[in-house]
């Protein structure tokens, strides 16, 4: 096989992983502070798609403007849902959070199924990033690689924001006690909010950034969905840093296994998450509850 | 500053259906420090709670520094200058030392300086970078104190800060109530161990079965020890 080849699975790997990277880093955001297992997440990440597309469809706004505009609106559809219908399930099980975010999603894709079909839409690459460069071992289109900057800036950006930030520090201690954070005059209900939102937001951001790539499609999210949350079994729920490693070097092993054995390579996410499971049913960054 | 920095009066609560409280009545004075006492399970605990508002099924008259509160959420309330420190300690094990001491937003002007804390907590600063959760009990309860005194917090909740320690960690906190006293900041203490109450405290309300039941001076302490171990079932 040639170098080509390898490194051409190698970068879509990476770039797959940049996905499920900030699709489970919301996830990890929302369930640690909110406890909701938000299966909503596949419909934010199309709609941040969607919202790019219609920005450029019917008010001719360009990509750089809508890749802010778009996870914007994100966020605020995703508060919107967060403050009337997600925060009535806070104080039940997780598996109503679960059925509560499933059904939203059913709904939303629906709806985007049912206005605009299922063929998907062509969203066009911004002018500065067409084209690419020859390493001399790989051809690299520019916007793939911004892609994987741009969402490693992100992820990094999160955590740094989480873990190292005034802020960050009243996430975290909200989450392990948030009446106690609400005492020292903290309004955590609106930190709440605003934690869903940005991690819906990390959701519609990688929707912008997949439209070119992938085309913009209501079965994006349907589809990145169900290996984005193996993922987040793997690293382990909640865990911020883990989602971001995981998320990445499994994008790279299914790239992998695509040019060594490409039968597996839908299977091989799931394969991990077996033998994880098995044997450290915590996830790998998990801590035990 | 209004005279009364606490004012509870017919104060009912419930957890779910269980009626705790049963029409508490009390006042604190500016720069006092009043205890609540009485065995376990009297409701001393949900008294605070009730003020600080985190027991949210409440009725009654609760007026914070001449402010009702008693529809206020916590963080509302917090930010009347209340500073709360809970009976098991709320230290956060994911944060560091310094990180739980710095987490509470400042309240008021003339809080006392990371510094100050540190002179007065000198365990701390060696602790700085550790882990909440490696504390040992005398020093996570030093913690959750040293945080409230950084936001300026003019009137402080106790709940139960000896529950626990060693005696030599007790007479530390005994130290720290001192000092407290000496910024004429208010306090409002739960307190088991009445020996050390009687000490620091300049009045003592005594709680039986959700309501106040008698309410003892510092001077009447020695003539009314009798009543007084038969209301604690010492």
């Amino acid at each position: 096989m040639s170098a080509m080849a390898l490194f051409g699975q190698l970068l879509l790997g990476l770039i797959n992983g940049s996905f499920y990277a900030m699709l489970s880093l919301g996830l990890a955001i929302v369930f640690g502070l909110l406890g909701i297992v938000n299966a909503a997440q596949g419909a934010f990440y199309m709609l941040g798609a969607f919202f790019a597309w219609m920005l450029g469809q019917y008010l001719g706004i360009g990509y750089w403007p809508s890749l802010a505009l778009a996870p914007i609106g994100v966020a605020l559809f995703g508060m919107l849902l967060e403050r009337t219908i997600i925060r009535r399930v806070y104080n039940l099980d997780h598996l109503y959070g679960l059925l509560l975010t499933l059904g939203l999603f059913q709904i939303i894709q629906g709806l985007f199924v049912y206005w605009y079909g299922t063929s998907g839409q062509p969203y066009d690459y911004p002018d500065a990033l067409a084209g690419g460069h020859n390493l001399g071992f790989m051809f690299m289109p520019n916007y793939r690689a911004w892609v994987v900057v741009a969402s490693l800036i992100l992820c990094f950006g999160t955590w740094y924001a989480i873990e190292r930030t005034r802020l960050g520090s009243y996430l975290r201690a909200a989450t392990e006690n948030p009446t106690l954070v609400r005492a020292f005059g903290i309004n955590v209900p609106l930190l709440v909010t605003l934690a869903f939102g940005g991690g819906v937001a990390l959701a519609g951001i990688a929707g912008v950034l997949a439209a070119p790539i992938y085309q913009v499609n209501p079965l994006m999210g349907g589809n990145i969905l169900i290996t984005v949350f193996a993922v987040v079994v793997i690293g382990g729920f909640g865990s911020i840093l883990g989602s971001i490693v995981t998320g990445l070097v499994l994008g790279v092993l299914e790239g992998f296994s695509k040019v060594f054995y490409p039968e597996a390579s839908n299977m091989v996410i799931f394969a991990i998450m077996i033998v994880v499971l098995m044997l450290k049913p915590q996830g790998l960054f998990g801590r035990e509850r | 500053m209004p005279d009364t920095v606490l004012e509870i009066a017919g104060l009912n609560g419930w957890y779910g259906e269980s009626h705790v409280l049963h029409g508490v009545d009390l006042t604190v004075g500016q720069g006092e420090v009043v205890t609540l006492i009485g065995r376990n399970g009297v409701g001393k605990t949900t008294t605070l709670r009730a003020v600080m508002g985190i027991l949210s099924k409440r009725s009654g008259t609760v007026k914070v520094m001449g402010a009702e509160t008693i529809r206020l959420p916590p963080e509302r309330v917090a930010r009347l200058g209340v500073g709360y420190v809970p009976e098991e300690r709320g230290i956060f094990a994911s944060l560091t030392v310094t990180e739980n001491l710095m987490l509470p937003p400042t309240l008021a002007p003339g809080g006392m300086s990371v510094d100050e804390i540190y002179r007065l907590f000198p365990n701390l600063k060696d602790r700085a970078r550790s882990q909440g959760s490696k504390l040992s009990g005398g020093e996570q309860q030093m913690l959750a104190i040293a945080r409230i005194l950084r936001t300026g917090a003019r009137f402080l909740l106790l709940d139960e800060p000896t529950e626990g320690l060693a005696p030599v960690i007790v007479e530390q906190i005994g130290q720290v109530l001192d000092t407290i006293k000496g910024k004429s900041l208010t306090v409002l203490l739960v307190e088991q161990n009445f020996r050390f109450a009687a000490k620091v405290a300049d009045r003592h309300y005594v709680m039986e079965s959700g309501k106040i039941v008698d309410m003892i001076g510092k001077a009447e302490i020695a003539g009314k020890m009798e009543r007084l171990e038969e209301y604690l079932g010492v």
